[in-house]
């Protein structure tokens, strides 16, 4: 028995000796985000996203600095703000310089503050936390601060360009909006008033209501009511069964306008719209897969869709995050000086593998890139969500949407 | 005017909807007296049954063929789970449910993920069958009511008019008796479980598709069946339908019109405070209707269990 518990213990060490080994070579990326629970299709989807960036972008081109591999290490924080944390601080303890993290913006600003503190306190293991989904604009402008990176277009962008498009459409005389009754789905109505009514006056906001997150069985009567406010277009922030539960109420209540929405596509969602959704349906997102921008695209999304047959690309930014990191840590000439790193990805401009240009902007860590409003269709779709043969493709295009937004951040640099 | 009738419309689909639930599961609960908390979880099984059998041979024969599934595994957990687990008490059978609703969840995402899937009302349904004003009806939601109502005539007139209705109806109340004059009483649970389970499963059927297919369908509309019955009153059919039809019109009214909780109060004489940011209650004054709509079906159970602790129907004391 002794010597076998010797052996453990022996094996057990050696194991811990062979990780240090691969730790010292690879730049390792802690990926925390749902991998368990209701929102776990979206966080595995995601770091398949993730691996296959990874791989693709960086090592098959022979990693960086001479050779170091880039790989992802997936902690499940249950989209729970605590747990987050937990995880947070296993990574730190594994040595890992680098956070990604999307899914709720409530855990990334628990993350944020953890991070800056953290930071603080231990010089020599400072982490850098890059945000590919989290939208919350208080992110860059309140609670920005120097580790702090977002590779998504924020709300506010996101709302400004799609009013952009709202703009030039005449035909567009009252708009309604509803959401979900939380921090975002209000975000989303705030921006929508502020600016439609900066930029379309004669627009009347005919409905402006939020309803309960997630115990709403039945959208029809939000739908009778859109239909009896004679709106043209509708706006909302609703994500996953409330998207979906919503946006076919209202198209089966008879609408036909334009649905201007942020999450109605992947996961199951592009599916079950299918033909009902077909040209109502508008998405506000960057990233292109609909007409291919370019050959590298076209062989990107193949190669993936090979590998995850049953998976979406759905987050295009992430291929961006890794890409411009990867640039990042050439730059620096360290994978370990993670201040350097940062100062590198400041200011940084980059050519995205989906088309456009990408620029980071210093002020706030906002990325600025271009942002499409997508319409859901099965015309001109080359790679399709979910399988169904209906996708995304660009209807139009706001370049560096906000390019010159102002922000409230006022960064402390290192 | 003619929003309250289109309304009318909107909320017999959902509250007959909620009967077809209800009524299984206020036959099972008098019955056998287990809460089945698994209930649910047998109409997600019919929208997932029907899904995956509509895509080899279309929504029709799903209609029929899901339904027949469901009743024969709600049978099946009947005989081989919950009679075993019955000699150890009530409390034992509440937890053998439970835990079977969390199983068919789990199982549910094992095989069809854990997204909505594809699962859409047949092409044959989907047009507008009439419009009152400027608001189309589907013709969807008038098949949902068709086949609700048809379900009720049938199950009334089965209950009251023939002789296994007579049997089962002696063995909600006088199991022992029954079971002395010969009739196979555990035969008869099983029977009634699978033909409750079978009426959850054609809910998840004609539902799936308008309300989408998705592992979390039963914990949606979980709750809300044990509050229909509570008001109902359990073990009445009548009770089931009644209390199904009043809170979906009672959910779909207050979904539908913006009331403002200030314009309530404010038709009591009770004025807002001069300075709402600084009022406690300012989240009182700030409510509008269709954000309280989703617990009015909980007060009402509330108010019910107060005054008529039995249920509106219900003729036995709970």
């Amino acid at each position: 028995m002794r010597s076998f518990m010797r052996q453990a213990a022996f094996a057990a060490f050696a194991g811990l000796a062979a990780g240090a080994a691969t730790a010292a070579d690879n730049v390792r990326i802690a990926f925390i985000d749902p991998l368990s629970g209701p929102f776990a299709s979206t966080g595995t989807n995601g770091l398949h996203q993730f691996e296959f960036a990874a791989e693709k972008l960086v090592n098959e081109k022979g990693g960086v600095l001479g050779g170091r591999k880039f790989e992802i290490v997936p902690f499940d924080n249950k989209i729970s703000p605590k747990e987050s944390l937990i995880q947070l601080q296993v990574a730190i303890d594994q040595g890992i310089r680098y956070i990604v993290q999307g899914n709720s913006s409530g855990v990334a600003n628990a993350l944020t503050e953890a991070i800056e503190k953290h930071n603080k306190r231990n010089p020599d293991k400072r982490v850098l936390f890059l945000n590919y989904s989290a939208v919350d604009p208080a992110l860059t402008n309140d609670k920005c601060n120097f580790w702090h990176f977002r590779f998504d277009a924020n709300a506010d962008i996101k709302m400004d360009a799609l009013t952009d498009v709202i703009k030039q459409n005449d035909a567009i005389k009252k708009v309604y909006v509803i959401g979900q009754d939380y921090s975002f789905g209000k975000a989303v109505a705030a921006a929508a008033q502020r600016f439609l009514a900066e930029k379309r006056p004669d627009i009347e906001i005919v409905g402006n209501e939020l309803h309960p997150i997630g115990k709403v069985k039945d959208f029809t009567p939000y739908a009778r009511k859109i239909i009896a406010s004679g709106a043209d277009a509708v706006i909302t922030g609703n994500w996953g069964a409330d998207m979906l539960g919503l946006g076919k109420a209202i198209i089966e209540a008879g609408f036909k306008g334009p649905i201007y929405t942020y999450y109605a596509a992947a996961d199951g969602i592009t599916a079950a719209f299918g033909e009902s959704g077909k040209g109502i349906l508008r998405l506000v997102s960057e990233g292109q897969l609909n007409p291919p921008p370019s050959d590298r695209v076209v062989e990107y999304a193949r190669a993936f869709k090979e590998k995850y047959p049953d998976g979406n690309l759905s987050q295009t930014r992430i291929a961006n995050v890794i890409e411009m990191l990867a640039r990042a840590i050439e730059q620096a000439g360290s994978a370990e000086d993670v201040v350097a790193v940062g100062k590198a990805l400041e200011g940084m401009e980059h050519d995205s593998l989906w088309g456009g240009k990408l620029f980071m902007r210093p002020q706030d860590h906002q990325l600025i890139q271009d942002v499409h409003i997508l319409v859901h269709t099965n015309e001109g779709v080359t790679f399709d969500f979910d399988n169904s043969g209906y996708g995304l493709v660009v209807e139009s295009t706001v370049k560096m949407a906000s390019m010159d937004a102002p922000t409230t951040c006022k960064m402390k640099r290192p | 005017m003619d929003l309250i009738l289109v309304t009318m419309i909107d909320g017999l689909v959902t509250g007959l909807l909620l009967f077809m639930l209800s009524s299984g599961l206020t036959l099972i609960f008098s019955m056998m007296g287990v809460l089945n908390f698994a209930h649910a979880s047998f109409y997600m099984l019919g929208a997932y049954f029907a899904y995956q059998i509509s895509r080899y041979i279309g929504f029709w024969p799903a209609l029929f063929i899901a339904p027949v599934l469901v009743g024969l595994v709600g049978a099946a957990v009947e005989r081989y789970g919950l009679r075993r687990v019955h000699k150890y008490g009530h409390v034992a059978e509440l937890i053998f449910t439970f835990g079977l609703a969390l199983l068919i969840e789990e199982v549910v995402q094992f095989v069809w993920g854990k997204g909505h899937v594809e699962y859409n009302a047949p092409e044959s349904l989907q047009f507008a069958l009439f419009s009152i004003a400027d608001y189309e009806i589907a013709a969807y939601k008038i098949f949902m009511i068709a086949v609700a109502a048809a379900i009720f005539i049938a199950l009334l007139l089965i209950l009251t008019r023939t002789r296994v209705g007579m049997v089962i109806q002696a063995a909600l109340t006088h199991p022992d008796t029954v079971e002395a004059l010969g009739h196979n009483v555990p035969l008869v649970f099983m029977g009634v479980f699978g033909v409750g389970s079978a009426l959850a499963g054609v809910a998840g059927v004609i539902a799936g598709p308008v309300l989408g297919t998705f592992p979390g369908m039963a914990v949606v509309l979980g709750s809300i069946v044990f509050v229909t019955i509570v008001v109902g009153g359990l073990g009445s059919l009548w009770g089931a339908l009644v209390a199904s039809l009043l809170i979906g019109w009672l959910t779909t009214f207050a979904a539908s019109y913006n009331i403002g909780m200030a314009d309530l109060l404010g038709a009591l004489g009770i004025e807002p405070p001069a300075d709402l940011s600084e009022s406690l209650l300012r989240d009182i004054w700030t409510l509008s209707l269709p954000q309280v709509g989703p617990i009015l079906p909980y007060l009402l159970m509330v108010l019910v269990l107060v005054f008529r602790p039995y249920g509106l129907f219900g003729n036995r004391d709970a």
